[in-house]
């Protein structure tokens, strides 16, 4: 998890697994014990992962409504290193380069504002429903 | 520049400031653009060099290793006819520290014919680990702001990225505010002050970041000196403003060229040719001549 996987330019591999930096590690263990849980839907069965394309310093879709127990891969499309980081604090990536992705699973229904750290500007939402 | 006619010289000049002198004397600032051969320093006096945002470890259209521009930038520094008496680097050394490239900042700059590299930080030097390995580098351990004394001239270096990743903006905060008054107290007011600071200290482009929340604090205690002038690096590009007798400039990056104040979707590196960027890259010398208080810059690129 704490691994930083530098990836090369321009490989948009959307298979490629990311570096996050835990924001606080025991909240992050958290995360993943409960992930490992509340990975799959309440019937059993796995869910899609959604995804969020980090673009010309926009987070597309802006706002996202996924169902509980949903991985959220963001991947930067941008030369610009930017980051996803939740102003609640509840999760936050490394400085992501040119393809390099973040993922987080949300297990727990609400609404989830997040920002990047060099761009104040940008902001995104993921609902959680 | 035999590349350029005159006409794409003059607007390529007009936007990154190449080949100008800025003459700041009692606050009143002229411009004009620099003859062939610029004149050697004489005695009494000094030059220094600012070099900004080499954000080593940067790999992209613009530039494929922001380390061979900075490594051209020193081959520059090395070619001024007057050695700078030392080099200061106004912040982003690093594209986010990855991993070995403070080393490699420091390796190519050791290759510098000066005495001396000060260091401020910039953002991507300090968002990853909230300024562990850079402080710990450059400023054992403590807060990095820092001033000195050369040749009659006071030199102040603040740190506005600290506070960057919550706040989202340049932000200097109270203490260093406080020390900045005490450093300053007694001083006279004929001093020359320079002031060095990654992010800009006016409002160049809130929106994006390009500001200082709490610059007018400090500048408030800059006012009553009959020459100040603020060097910053964050927005990869030569801008000047003038204020009573504060002259403020930004500096190009060393690596990449980012897009005017408000142009495009958002800051970042431009996508454009190397060729088309090397204009737009390079470094600045600031002149000071003894006796008669004017500062004279002057940016020249890597084309």
């Amino acid at each position: 998890m704490d691994e930083i996987r530098r990836l090369p330019a321009r490989a948009w591999g959307p298979t490629r697994t990311p570096p996050s930096r835990p924001l606080f590690p025991a909240l992050v263990a958290t995360g993943v014990a409960l992930s490992l849980v509340l990975g799959v839907g309440a019937a059993g069965r796995a869910l899609p992962p959604a995804s969020v394309d980090i673009q010309d310093s926009k987070y597309v879709p802006q706002a996202l409504t996924v169902a509980p127990g949903t991985t959220v891969r963001w991947i930067n499309r941008d030369e610009e290193t930017h980051t996803v980081t939740s102003s609640a604090g509840l999760f936050g990536s490394a400085g992501l380069d040119l393809g390099e992705a973040y993922s987080y699973t949300f297990t727990a229904p609400g609404v989830y504002p997040y920002t990047c750290d060099l761009h104040a500007f940008m902001q995104g939402t993921i609902v959680v429903k | 520049m035999d590349r350029m006619n005159r006409r794409g010289f003059l607007e390529c000049m007009a936007w990154v400031g190449t080949g100008v002198v800025w003459t700041a004397t009692g606050g009143i600032l002229s411009s004009r653009v620099l003859p062939a051969a610029a004149a050697e320093l004489t005695g009494g006096s000094f030059s220094f060099v600012q070099i900004s945002d080499s954000h080593v470890g940067f790999k992209g259209q613009a530039n494929p290793d922001a380390a061979v521009t900075l490594q051209q930038v020193v081959g520059k520094i090395n070619a001024l006819p007057t050695p700078p008496a030392f080099v200061i680097h106004t912040g982003d050394l690093t594209h986010g520290q990855k991993a070995g490239a403070f080393d490699t900042v420091a390796e190519i700059l050791k290759g510098a014919k000066t005495d001396k590299v000060l260091y401020i930080p910039g953002e991507h030097d300090v968002f990853v680990d909230g300024g562990k390995e850079f402080l710990g580098r450059y400023a054992k351990g403590g807060p990095g702001w820092q001033s000195f004394d050369y040749q009659g001239v006071h030199f102040v270096g603040l740190v506005n990225v600290l506070k960057y990743k919550g706040e989202h903006l340049g932000a200097l905060g109270g203490e260093q505010i406080a020390w900045l008054k005490q450093d300053l107290a007694g001083l006279s007011n004929s001093t020359p002050v320079v002031v060095y600071a990654h992010v800009p200290l006016w409002a160049v482009f809130p929106a994006w970041g390009w500001v200082t929340e709490d610059a007018e604090q400090a500048l408030a205690l800059l006012t009553r000196f009959g020459s100040v002038t603020v060097l910053n690096g964050h927005i990869h590009q030569a801008l000047q403003k003038v204020e009573g007798n504060v002259t403020f400039h930004t500096a190009m990056s060393t690596a990449f060229p980012q897009p005017a104040p408000g142009v495009g979707p958002g800051p970042g590196p431009m996508k454009i040719s190397e060729e088309q960027a090397r204009p737009m890259l390079g470094m600045r010398e600031v002149r000071y001549v003894l006796g008669t208080t004017p500062l004279a810059v002057i940016d020249s690129t890597l084309a």
